[in-house]
C-alpha cells in the first residue's frame, strides 16, 4: 500500500537556516504517529512542511500521492493542521469563523452544524466573538475548522495545549474516529503519555533529524484499530 | 474566483460591521483631516473653493490608507495565511474579495465626504455623471493598487510605514486624474473630465489585472 507519508533525507529551510536537516518518515493509511522531541527538535517543521506550508528543498517528501516539491497543493486541501495559530478573526463569532472556513473549503453547510455540534459549541456560544472566548474555546473552534475539512491526513501540533480534561477526551475521541474511518494523523506533543496512548508509533526528533540517525522502521501494513495496540508495540527511532 | 471573492469580501465586510473601524476612526479622522484644511485655507475662501477637488482627494487616499492597513492586518491575524493557504480559495478571488470590501468601505466614506465639502466648503455638485463615474474609476484603482501593495509589504516588521511609502507614489496619477476629472465637473465642463476619468479607468484595470495575477505569488513569498 503506498504510505500517505514519505519524507526521505527530507531538507527544509527557514529562512536561511536549516529547520530540517534530513528527516526520514514513512506514514501508512490508517496510522497514529507521535513525533516527540525537545524544543527546536523539528516537530513543528515537520507538520508545516506535511501540510505543504514549509517547502522540502532536498530529499524526497511525498504526501497523499503528491510530490510536494513539484507542487505541494493538491495535498493542502486534502490535510488539517491543528496548531498553536488559530487561523480565526477576533471581531466574528464562533458561528461566522466556522462557516466561512467551511465554505472556503467547499464544504456544506450542514457539515459546519455537524461540526460545530460535535466540538459542543452548537449553543448559544456559537454567536459569541472569538475575542470573548477563553482558550480551550478557541481551540474547540478551531477543531471544528479543522472538521468541517474532512481531512485525510490530521497533522496536530501540541493539540492537547489549552484544553480541560473533558475536551482533550473529546479531541482524543475524535482522532480516534477518524482513523476509524480511514484517516491518518501526525501529531506532536509535549504531554507524552496521553499522546502515546493515542499514537500507533513514535518517531523522536532532535536537531531536525531524526534522532540516533536510524532509518525509520517499515509502517504497519494497514490501518489499526487504535485502542488495540499496547504500548509495548510504540516503536522508538532512536 | 467570484465565488471566492463574494466570500471574502462578506467576511471583511461583516469584520467591519462588527469592529466599526471604519465608522468609528477612519470616516472621523476624514472628517476632522478636511475641517483642518479649511481652518488652513479660511482665509481665502477662493482658495478653498478651487482647491476642493484635490483636498477632497488627498483626505480619501489618506483615509484609504487606513482601511487597507486594516484589511490587510485580518490576513496576517493569528495563523489566517496559513488557514487561506490551506483552503481551496483562489487567490485571485482572495484579491479580488479584499479589494471590493476596500471599494465598498472607500465608497461609503466619499459619500460622507461628499456631504462634508460641500457644507464645509460650499462646493456646488455639478456633472454628476461624471462626478461619480470618476470616483468608481479611482475608488477601484485605489482599493486593487492599495491591497496589490499591502499584501507586498505584508510579513515585514516596517509594514505600516512602508506602505504610505510605497502606495502615494504610486497612486499619485489617480490623485492627479481624479482632481483634474473633479475640477471639470464642479466648474461644469465635463468634456475635459471624460480623458481624466478614461486615465483612472486604464489604471483601475492594470492594477486589477495585476493584483489578480501576483497575489497568488504574493501569498507564498511573504
Amino acid at each position: 500500500m503506498e504510505p500517505v507519508v514519505h519524507l526521505r533525507d527530507a531538507v527544509a529551510l527557514l529562512g536561511r537556516f536549516p529547520a530540517l536537516a534530513g528527516i526520514d518518515l514513512d506514514v501508512a493509511r490508517g496510522d497514529v504517529v507521535l513525533l516527540r522531541g525537545p524544543n527546536g527538535a523539528g516537530k513543528t517543521t515537520v507538520l508545516r512542511a506535511l501540510a505543504g506550508l514549509v517547502p522540502v528543498v532536498r530529499g524526497e517528501a511525498w504526501v497523499l500521492g503528491h510530490d510536494l516539491r513539484a507542487d505541494p497543493r493538491p495535498v493542502r486541501r486534502r490535510v488539517g493542521l491543528l496548531s498553536h495559530a488559530t487561523g480565526l478573526f477576533e471581531d466574528l463569532t464562533v458561528d461566522d469563523n466556522v462557516t466561512f472556513w467551511g465554505r472556503a473549503t467547499r464544504a456544506a453547510d450542514a457539515d459546519v452544524e455537524a461540526a460545530l455540534a460535535v466540538v459542543g459549541l452548537s449553543g448559544p456560544r456559537r454567536h459569541v466573538p472569538v475575542a470573548r472566548l477563553s482558550a480551550g474555546q478557541r481551540r474547540r473552534t478551531s477543531l471544528a475548522c479543522l472538521l468541517v475539512r474532512r481531512p485525510e491526513l490530521w497533522l496536530l501540533d501540541e493539540p492537547h495545549a489549552g484544553l480541560d480534561g473533558t475536551a482533550r477526551d473529546l479531541l482524543d475521541g475524535l482522532v480516534r474516529q477518524a482513523v476509524e474511518e480511514g484517516a491518518t494523523v501526525v501529531l506532536s506533543s509535549h504531554e507524552l503519555e496521553r499522546a502515546e496512548a493515542l499514537a500507533h508509533r513514535v518517531v523522536t526528533l532532535d536537531g531536525g533529524t531524526n534522532a540516533g540517525g536510524d532509518p525509520v522502521p517499515a509502517p504497519p501494513a494497514g490501518a489499526r484499530s487504535l485502542g488495540s495496540v499496547p504500548p509495548s508495540e510504540v516503536s522508538h527511532v532512536a | 474566483m467570484w465565488r471566492d471573492a463574494t466570500l471574502v469580501a462578506g467576511r471583511d465586510l461583516r469584520v467591519e460591521a462588527r469592529s466599526r473601524v471604519t465608522a468609528h476612526q477612519v470616516v472621523p479622522f476624514a472628517l476632522l483631516v478636511l475641517v483642518l484644511f479649511a481652518f488652513a485655507l479660511d482665509p481665502d475662501r477662493g482658495i478653498l473653493e478651487r482647491a476642493t477637488p484635490g483636498l477632497y482627494w488627498m483626505t480619501v487616499l489618506f483615509s484609504a490608507l487606513a482601511a487597507l492597513a486594516r484589511s490587510a492586518a485580518l490576513e496576517e491575524a493569528d495563523g489566517v495565511r496559513d488557514a487561506v493557504r490551506l483552503s481551496a480559495l483562489e487567490p485571485a478571488g482572495v484579491f479580488a474579495g479584499k479589494a471590493l470590501a476596500v471599494a465598498v468601505e472607500l465608497v461609503a466614506l466619499e459619500v460622507v465626504l461628499g456631504a462634508a465639502v460641500v457644507v464645509l466648503y460650499g462646493a456646488e455638485p455639478a456633472g454628476i455623471g461624471l462626478l461619480a463615474a470618476t470616483a468608481a474609476a479611482a475608488t477601484v484603482a485605489v482599493a486593487s493598487a492599495g491591497t496589490l501593495y499591502a499584501a507586498l509589504v505584508s510579513g515585514l516588521r516596517a509594514r505600516e510605514t512602508l506602505l504610505p511609502l510605497l502606495l502615494l507614489p504610486v497612486l499619485a496619477p489617480v490623485l492627479i486624474g481624479a482632481t483634474r476629472a473633479f475640477e471639470s465637473a464642479l466648474a461644469d465642463d465635463p468634456v475635459a473630465g471624460w480623458p481624466w476619468c478614461g486615465l483612472l479607468a486604464a489604471f483601475a484595470f492594470v492594477y486589477s489585472v495585476a493584483g489578480a495575477l501576483a497575489y497568488g505569488t504574493l501569498l507564498e513569498g511573504t
